[in-house]
């Protein structure tokens, strides 16, 4: 009982000291001596008032909003006592294995750079910053030669990582047999099954109504659709963030989808927040990275050659590459099972002073990256919110579909819990495939690591993550697939 | 069977006629509506009678604009408008217009002006005498340009549509609906050092595939599903269904317009491809109408769409394989109908007047919008899954 309490004032402690810096904190309190002009605002019950006033104008439900995000964002510590790589990921052979993969992933970029002369960062000469200032909103037409750039790993590759992980403490006596050595993942992780499944999703049962089946022309709008747009265009209006979280796992009408998706992820693209993508906007024209490479490549790949997502190439430079630079990413490490790569100032190779995140955000871009931002882009046209929205999404949701760890949104349950569930409930199918050499985790990988971005249509690709937003989890990715 | 031949066919000194069991797919007089200048010059008649008939559609607004039937930009005839264009520029010289030849197609021979010397030599020659007429090769369109056309990823596009009627008197017309939008592959900018730069301009595919960066996989199209939830997720479900509709009112009221004059051959059904171009207040404009759209494709989901239209246009025209007997009525059931949608029939609106109840659940305000289905029948679907 004890040990619970202290866990929930520790989550507490943490939300407080986390937006007290905040800047809805500063506007709080501005509101709050705005207030004190008010007629209403009695000396004698100040604390009181004030508390109504701000119930009133909307403002406690900011504060809820926010409070509500942060939960959402950062898992409750485990134990007071534990050490911080706990929160990262608490099984040790998983934080070993995810840093060699990050090992190696560096080793890679480094020898890609030493292969092409590029330095991993430079600073552009003046001509070339105006250049590229003037074509910021068509980076598209650039033709930069990028034949000897490789994407430093594809999904593929990480999927042969995955297969090798193996927990050094678990002894399975048993001999290879049918029931425990048929898929590709070894390790013991606990997945839910079908039955807890079902309660955790209970809101996609099938007496209950969805966008997407239940709003097709051959259904009248009467029975579910109209009334579902109503309760929408309710819970905007009341700018909840709870209620939208739980009203999108019925999936989101499509006119209110970008209002529903900022108000569960909490972005309300302040003029600080413009001021920030601005920011990023200018360390992009002023700084070259060699990852800005990787990224050209990887659009110029995957979203350039793809029917729906075209259209946008150019809002996806524009969003990825100040991604890459953006430092305020370093946070989610703090709950990620990854490390940021370190990259050292030229000549002063392992000395910790001038070591440097590289790049800046930490993240270094794979085969298919820009598939993430991709189906954003049907929703959101307005450069800045496109981007807030996408770096909340990534150190959400993302940033587990490529690490290594034993979350159960993480990669590795995911594919756990496909192939589980595949063999559980579609023997038949299972064993078919990998008599042929097909083994299904090897087929349904790519589309997992993607969210399935790029391999659906779009339209159903945003009911799947109004789903994934629902619920908080990647667990749907696995099991949609049955 | 290509234009060339059909007015071989319909010719008057050949004395060919068509028997029986002969379907073909284009109307005789197909060019009312399909050459640029005659398409405009019916569009203005009707407009005119029904103005003169006091209908509401014809209903004008406090600038004299019509408030329903203005969905073509503002366009002389070459040289014989000459004067009357020239009364146009002036009221607003720092506009762009768009020069196009009448009987050219794939974006031939088009260019931009935006000043009166770049098209001196179709003025009119006040020293020749009046009976001097150029060769109908020389003729050309010019139209008010859409500089602010609606921009998605910063390009421009105009949508194809495709209409298929299989009879004008009465009208009964399908619509496709696998539309396709086209864009350019440049980003667009009015600027007018840019006017000459085809890439930002056109979108003819004929064009666009040979720009830099035209890309053989999506070939520069989109879906017109694409274009609806791009649509309804940035700017909402109301505005979008507007917009739809009016795309379908365009189509219907640009077939009435031609249909009186327009030589209803029992033999003959056409597809037509329709060019729309949606400005950014979303107001859809009429481009142009086209009796022969390309049936070849550039990409691979191109190539589908066209096969899967000429099936479903085959299957309208002549249903269940059978050999065509010209008498039928012309009413295909519905499940030949494939992707193709009923816009507009007319014997059912006439018959059914509770048809126009079906507006409330597109989002329209009932009040003066409503009166225009009421004495000319409306499109029977509107609305799109």
């Amino acid at each position: 009982m004890l040990e619970q309490d202290g866990g929930l004032s520790l989550t507490i402690a943490r939300i407080v000291q986390r937006l007290k810096g905040s800047s809805l904190h500063s506007q709080l309190e501005r509101q709050a001596r705005i207030s004190l002009h008010n007629p209403e605002i009695k000396l004698e019950s100040l604390k009181e008032d004030i508390k109504d006033f701000l119930k009133t104008s909307g403002w406690e439900k900011k504060l809820q909003n926010a409070v509500y995000s942060e939960l959402n964002v950062f898992p409750s510590p485990c134990h007071p006592a534990a050490p911080p790589e706990h929160m990262k990921e608490p099984l040790a052979y998983m934080r070993k294995a995810q840093g060699s993969w990050e090992k190696r992933i560096l080793k890679s970029l480094n020898s890609m750079c030493t292969e092409l002369s590029i330095p991993l960062a430079q600073k552009r000469p003046a001509s070339e910053q105006k250049e590229l200032l003037n074509k910021w909103n068509e980076m598209g037409t650039d033709e930069p030669d990028l034949s000897l750039f490789r994407p430093v790993y594809a999904p593929k590759d990480f999927l042969e990582v995955l297969m090798n992980l193996r927990n050094p403490n678990y002894e399975n006596g048993e001999q290879p047999s049918f029931r425990n050595h048929l898929g590709l993942i070894q390790v013991p992780l606990k997945v839910k099954d079908i039955p807890e499944l079902k309660e955790d999703f209970s809101e996609l049962d099938l007496n209950i109504g969805q966008l997407g089946i239940d709003d097709s022309a051959q259904v009248p709008p009467e029975f579910f659709e109209n009334e579902h747009v109503r309760i929408g265009q309710k819970v905007l209006a009341e700018q909840d963030s709870a209620a939208a979280q739980q009203y999108v796992r019925q999936g989101c009408p499509t006119a209110l989808r970008a209002d529903l998706w900022a108000l569960i992820l909490n972005i309300s693209n302040q003029p600080e927040d413009i001021l920030y993508y601005e920011q990023l906007k200018s360390n992009v024209i002023q700084h070259d990275l060699l990852v800005d490479s990787l990224i050209y490549k990887d659009v110029k790949l995957t979203a350039s050659n793809d029917d729906y997502y075209f259209v946008f190439e150019d809002y996806l430079y524009q969003v990825l590459l100040c991604f890459s630079r953006d430092t305020s990413v370093l946070e989610h490490f703090a709950y990620s099972s990854a490390t940021p790569p370190k990259s050292y100032i030229q000549g002063k190779l392992g000395i910790e002073e001038y070591a440097v995140f590289y790049p800046p955000n930490g993240v270094i871009p794979f085969h298919g990256f820009s598939m993430y931002v991709a189906p954003l882009c049907f929703l959101y046209h307005e450069p800045s919110k496109l981007y807030q929205i996408f770096r909340e999404m990534y150190v959400r949701f993302f940033f587990r579909l490529h690490s290594i760890s034993s979350h159960p949104s993480g990669i590795v349950s995911l594919c756990l819990l496909f192939e589980t569930l595949l063999q559980t409930h579609l023997p038949q199918l299972f064993y078919h495939l990998r008599e042929i050499g097909a083994q299904p985790l090897r087929i349904s990988f790519k589309w997992m690591v993607r969210a399935f971005s790029g391999y659906l249509a779009t339209d159903q690709l945003l009911l799947l993550w109004d789903r994934i937003l629902g619920y908080n989890s990647l667990e749907i990715l696995a099991a949609i697939q049955k | 069977m290509s234009v060339q031949t059909i007015r071989n066919v319909f010719s008057v000194e050949t004395g060919y006629r068509l028997s029986d069991d002969q379907i073909v797919n284009h109307f005789p007089n197909h060019y009312e509506l399909t050459r640029k200048d005659l398409m405009v010059k019916n569009i203005k008649r009707y407009r005119k009678e029904l103005e003169k008939e006091g209908s509401p559609l014809a209903e004008k607004d406090e600038n004299g604009k019509y408030i329903y039937l203005d969905f073509v930009p503002v366009t002389f005839m070459l040289p014989a408008d000459y004067n009357l264009f020239v009364e146009e520029f002036r009221k607003n010289p720092s506009s762009t217009w768009i020069m196009k030849p009448c009987g050219k197609a794939q974006g031939k021979g088009i260019f931009l002006i935006n000043k009166l010397s770049q098209i001196k030599k179709w003025s009119r020659d006040s020293k020749t005498s009046s009976f001097v007429s150029q060769s109908s090769k020389e003729a050309y369109v010019i139209s008010l340009y859409i500089n602010n056309p609606l921009l998605i990823g910063g390009k421009k596009f105009d949508l194809r549509l495709y209409v298929l009627v299989s009879t004008y008197r009465p009208l009964r017309c399908y619509m496709y609906k696998l539309g396709f939008c086209r864009f350019c592959t440049v980003k667009y900018t009015p600027s007018t050092s840019e006017l000459d730069n085809m890439f930002v301009h056109l979108t003819n595919v004929a064009i666009q595939k040979h720009g830099d960066d035209y890309n053989h996989i999506h070939g520069g199209k989109w879906t017109v599903s694409n274009l609806r939830l791009y649509l309804e997720s940035t700017r909402g479900k109301e505005v979008t269904n507007k917009l739809f509709d009016e795309i379908h009112w365009i189509i219907v009221q640009s077939l009435k317009a031609v249909a009186p004059v327009m030589n209803n051959d029992k033999h003959c059904f056409e597809c037509y491809g329709y060019d729309i171009i949606i400005d950014d207040k979303l107001k859809p404009w009429l481009i142009e109408v086209n009796a022969s759209p390309s049936l070849t494709s550039s990409t691979a989901n191109d190539r589908i769409l066209k096969y899967n239209l000429i099936n479903d246009t085959l299957n309208i025209a002549v249903p269940n394989g059978e050999i065509p007997d010209c008498k039928w009525n012309k009413s295909p059931p519905k499940e030949v109908l494939g992707n193709y949608e009923v816009l507009y029939d007319e014997e059912m609106a006439q018959s059914d007047g509770s048809d126009r109840d079906l507006r409330s659940r597109s989002g329209q305000s009932t009040g003066t919008k409503g009166n225009r289905g009421r004495d000319s029948g409306k499109p029977v679907l509107t609305t799109w899954k």
